[in-house]
């Protein structure tokens, strides 16, 4: 298979204005005699309903929750990033592509990236326009932050509910087009497999969550913003319905999954307090702003943290990268804590939690700063964990929070299947090995609003409407799939829940795939997946019936596609004998611990092409080039 | 601790319902609410029984999926607080709880403690938005917003479509959340052209799904999870008699 990323010629900053010129477009008369689904309500999804509804085309929207506007891009709370350079303080298109393209460890493309920093000042003009309120200066010019170890302030952020802010205006955006009968939208629609003829994409076969009925949606084109899938570790910072589904499934049916070991651990999250424990809470990466990370400079010390004098804790940041301290980016701050956790320093009740301090700035700025710039996330962690963070250190532990693998997509946001186009964090695209803070709900928006509106045209230009017969063999075909897959899980009743085998699939994938993995440890859950995949096949327990509102088996037929993707996952993993971003191979590290990319051996995308359930997949590799910036080892020192 | 729950069971909309009462035992008091009803749904499967259905997703107090009653009370005693949000250490060994799902016309129970509020997303698609076309915005900081006017604009933009308003009034209103949407780009200079529109629409969609009338109880600012205050009503009843007196219209 030849992977061709159809990236446009010609000089960087000229590409995506010479391709939209070269792209072609569709007559609007036409656009309306054309039929394409969405799946995914998120940022991603909803900003791709309300603009394509706008040209004229006919739009189908599914999610699972019960309103498009509950879909998980709701959760992010501290920001999105835009190169603006409101601040004046140099920021430029350029550097925010540099930055990104430096942050993602060089794993890649620059044409698409440069085009992400391009849209991104665009998105700002149409968010504020749509009424989101971002945080304002009081001249009642936007505000700014700087976030995640940027050295420019290009964060915009509507106090610690940023995602929310910007969901509710796409789906404001989305429901206008509702109202004009340019989008149905289905909530509680799950898709459960993707309809593929004659090697393109025609639709989808789904599940009405409430009453059970299947039933197949055909189109001219096929949008996936589903999402991550960083639930194969049960535990995450996503919401619990956040699954691998529609991509594993379109998978299954031919298009290529990419760099799917490239997770992001985000390290300030609150710890696990039980075995009953079903999520985790991320604390914003804007406390690292003022909060110090520590821990006790001796091992198991058991004392309350406020009777620990200054002289015996060590700020482990700050000494090993003197001059980005506790700013370091997401994946240098994880796996340092998780060190320091490993070496015994760890703190709270299981030992695996560090100190994250306010008394100093507290000191320094007085408690009204402090909760007027985070008075919401201190509430939260207190709620959570009963503790007052005003008064002792919050403690924190690193939590899987995005995937930056995904499908496999072109410049054009098209997978190798025609007609299947990933938007969002469903794709792998943007942000390489290591996704830079503020710049997921940035990417999503940027497919949605601005990418997809030009280059599904170019598409369907070329592909006349043309329906597919309802009673086509692969539509029947699929139908049956999934028909006989939800009979077969509802017929085991076998003895373990199937939240038991997530738990146990997610310890396996956290301990061997997680902050750190290394060759014995890869082969090992290698081994184990399967295992595990044949028991739950084999003695799972669901409830209920297939024809009614059926929680477990919703939650099974995403476990049991977990069950093969973590296979994959490790499988990335194991090939991949370089360290880079989030990605940390033990076998692959510097004098000082430091990750150590191999650019010679590994500067290329990995593809991963399906062969069958437990069958190795095939992999297809897409050099990276780099023109514009030159690759360095990262350094925070 | 132990936890004794009476909860509503009602297989779909067209059954009938009924309390069945089941026990939690060694219930730690860090688990949130919803963790303490999992432990139950895992010992229900086990068990051979049907889990108990629940709305939830993000657990975080965000999204507006999870909600129902405790003791009568909506997302339980703990104010501010939406039912994923609320841990077991604000309850004692051996308390009997009730849980029952949103009541209102306009929510109709879909099974157990899920309500269908579709209702919400058809009050929105009437008006709840500033109509910008992809593309077409103005350059962000070329309308100088003041920081009151937006800071007022978020407190309503951050109500998160739970329904415990509605379940908390006795007439099920749906006014404190119409109000928050329609509040939050009525303040915004962006939201000022449609504004009168906008009101009307949807107050009217509103009244037609079945939603009541608001008499004042201010039940729904009681349990509101997000807080949204009344005086949003407030606001909308004027624009909405400002619009009826032809406001705006040519
Ligand atoms: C706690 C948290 C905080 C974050 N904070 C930030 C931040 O501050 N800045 C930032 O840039 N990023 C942040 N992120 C990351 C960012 O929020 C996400 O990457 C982004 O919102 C993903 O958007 P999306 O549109 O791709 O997908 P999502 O918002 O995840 O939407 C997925 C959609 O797909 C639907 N769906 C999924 N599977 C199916 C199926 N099988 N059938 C039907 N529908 C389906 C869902 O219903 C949903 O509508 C954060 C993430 C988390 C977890
Ligand atoms: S106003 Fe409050 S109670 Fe009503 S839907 Fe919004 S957040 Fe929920
Ligand atoms: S589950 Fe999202 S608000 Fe409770």
């Amino acid at each position: 298979m030849e992977l061709n990323a159809k990236i446009p010629e010609g000089p960087l900053e000229q590409k995506w204005d010479r391709h939209r010129f070269d792209m072609r477009l569709v007559n609007p008369a036409n656009k309306r005699k054309y039929q394409i689904i969405i799946v995914g309500t998120g940022l991603a999804g909803a900003s791709a309903a309300a603009s394509l509804g706008e040209l004229g085309y006919n739009i189908k929207a599914f999610c699972y929750q019960d309103s498009a506007r509950r879909a998980h891009s709701i959760a992010a709370q501290g920001g999105i990033n835009a190169a603006k350079n409101y601040q004046n303080d140099g920021d430029t298109i350029f550097r925010l592509f540099y930055d990104t393209v430096k942050g993602g460890d060089y794993r890649a493309r620059e044409a698409n990236v440069y085009r992400l920093a391009q849209v991104s000042v665009d998105i700002i003009d149409q968010c504020v326009a749509q009424g989101v309120p971002f945080a304002r200066e009081y001249g009642g010019l936007l505000g700014n932050r700087s976030f995640g170890g940027a050295q420019v302030s290009r964060t915009f952020y509507a106090r610690g509910q940023t995602g929310q802010q910007l969901l509710l205006g796409a789906y404001s955006a989305l429901a206008a087009q509702v109202a004009a009968g340019k989008v149905k939208v289905y909530p509680r629609t799950e898709m459960l497999d993707l309809i593929v003829v004659d090697g393109r994409a025609r639709g989808i076969v789904t599940r009405d969550m409430v009453t059970g009925k299947l039933e197949s949606h055909l189109a001219d084109a096929v949008l996936l913003c589903t999402g991550g899938y960083g639930n194969v570790f049960y535990l995450s910072t996503n919401a619990k319905g956040c699954n691998v589904t529609a991509t594993w499934r379109a998978h299954k049916r031919g298009a290529v999954f990419a760099n799917p070991c490239f997770t992001q651990i985000h390290p300030t999250c609150i710890p696990v307090s039980g075995d009953y424990q079903s999520k985790l809470t991320l604390m914003s990466e804007s406390l690292r702003n003022d909060g110090r990370i520590w821990v006790p400079k001796k091992p198991g010390d058991a004392r309350h943290p406020n009777d620990i004098p200054e002289s015996e804790r060590d700020y482990y940041l700050e000494r090993r990268y003197p001059s980005f301290g506790n700013l370091v980016p997401r994946d240098v701050a994880s796996r340092a804590a998780k060190k320091a956790c490993d070496e015994g320093y760890g703190v709270g009740e299981s030992r695996y939690g560090v100190y994250l301090d306010f008394g100093a700035s507290i000191q320094r700025l007085g408690e009204a700063s402090i909760r007027e710039r985070y008075g919401n996330l201190f509430h939260m962690y207190d709620k959570i964990t009963g503790e007052n963070p005003y008064r002792q250190p919050m403690r924190i532990y690193p939590a899987v929070h995005y995937t930056m693998g995904g499908l496999w997509v072109d410049y054009n946001l098209m997978s190798n299947l025609d007609g299947l186009f990933v938007l969002g964090e469903a794709n792998f695209s943007d942000h390489g090995a290591n996704r830079l803070g503020a710049s997921a709900l940035m990417q999503g928006l940027a497919d949605g609003y601005f990418v997809i509106p030009y280059t599904i045209g170019d598409f369907l230009a070329k592909h006349p409407p043309s329906p597919v017969a309802a009673d086509h063999p692969s539509v029947k075909d699929a139908e049956r799939g999934v028909r006989e897959r939800s009979e077969k899980l509802l017929a085991i009743d076998g003895k373990r829940t199937v939240d038991s085998f997530h738990r146990e699939l997610g310890i396996l994938v956290w301990d061997n795939c997680g902050m750190a993995r290394n060759e014995a440890g890869l082969k090992d859950a290698l081994k184990r997946i399967p295992e595990l995949r044949d028991e739950f096949w084999k003695n799972v327990r669901v409830a209920g019936a297939a024809e009614s509102l059926n929680q477990s088996l919703e939650k099974a037929g995403r476990v049991a596609d977990f069950l093969e993707f973590g296979e994959l996952m490790c499988r990335d993993a194991l090939t991949r004998t370089e360290s880079c971003g989030g990605h940390f191979r033990e076998e692959s590290q510097t004098e000082e611990g430091e990750a150590k990319r191999d650019d010679e051996n590994f500067c290329f995308v990995s593809a991963w092409e399906f062969q069958g359930v437990g069958k190795e997949p095939a992999l297809h590799k897409e050099p990276l080039e780099f023109e514009y910036v030159s690759l360095t080892q990262r350094s925070y020192k | 601790m132990k936890i004794k729950l009476n909860v509503w069971r009602q297989p779909s909309s067209e059954a009938s319902g009924r309390f069945e009462p089941h026990t939690v035992e060694n219930v730690s008091q860090h688990m949130s609410f919803l963790e303490m009803l999992d432990v139950l749904n895992e010992q229900l499967v086990l068990e051979g029984k049907d889990p108990v259905a629940f709305d939830h997703d993000c657990r975080e107090g965000i999204c507006g999926s999870c909600g129902f009653t405790i003791n009568g009370i909506a997302h339980g005693p703990e104010a501010g607080t939406t039912v994923c949000q609320l841990h077991m250490r604000k309850f004692k060994d051996g308390d009997e709880l009730w849980l029952e799902p949103w009541r209102a016309a306009a929510f109709p129970v879909l099974r157990d403690l899920i309500v269908d509020r579709t209702g919400f997303d058809s009050i929105v698609e009437a008006g709840g938005y500033i109509s910008v076309r992809t593309g077409s915005a103005p350059d962000a900081n070329s309308i100088p917003i003041s920081k009151e006017s937006s800071d007022s604009a978020f407190d309503a933009a951050a109500c998160i479509g739970c329904g415990a308003c509605v379940a908390a009034c006795p007439n099920a209103s749906a006014m404190l959340f119409t109000s928050a949407k329609a509040s939050h780009l009525g303040l915004l200079p962006q939201g000022q052209p449609e504004r009168w529109r906008r009101t009307q629409s949807m107050v009217e969609v509103m009244e037609e799904i079945g939603f009541g009338h608001c008499t004042n109880h201010r039940e729904c600012e009681a349990v509101c999870p997000k807080e949204i205050s009344v005086d949003f009503i407030a606001r909308l009843n004027r624009d909405y008699i400002q619009a009826s007196l032809g406001r705006g219209s040519k």
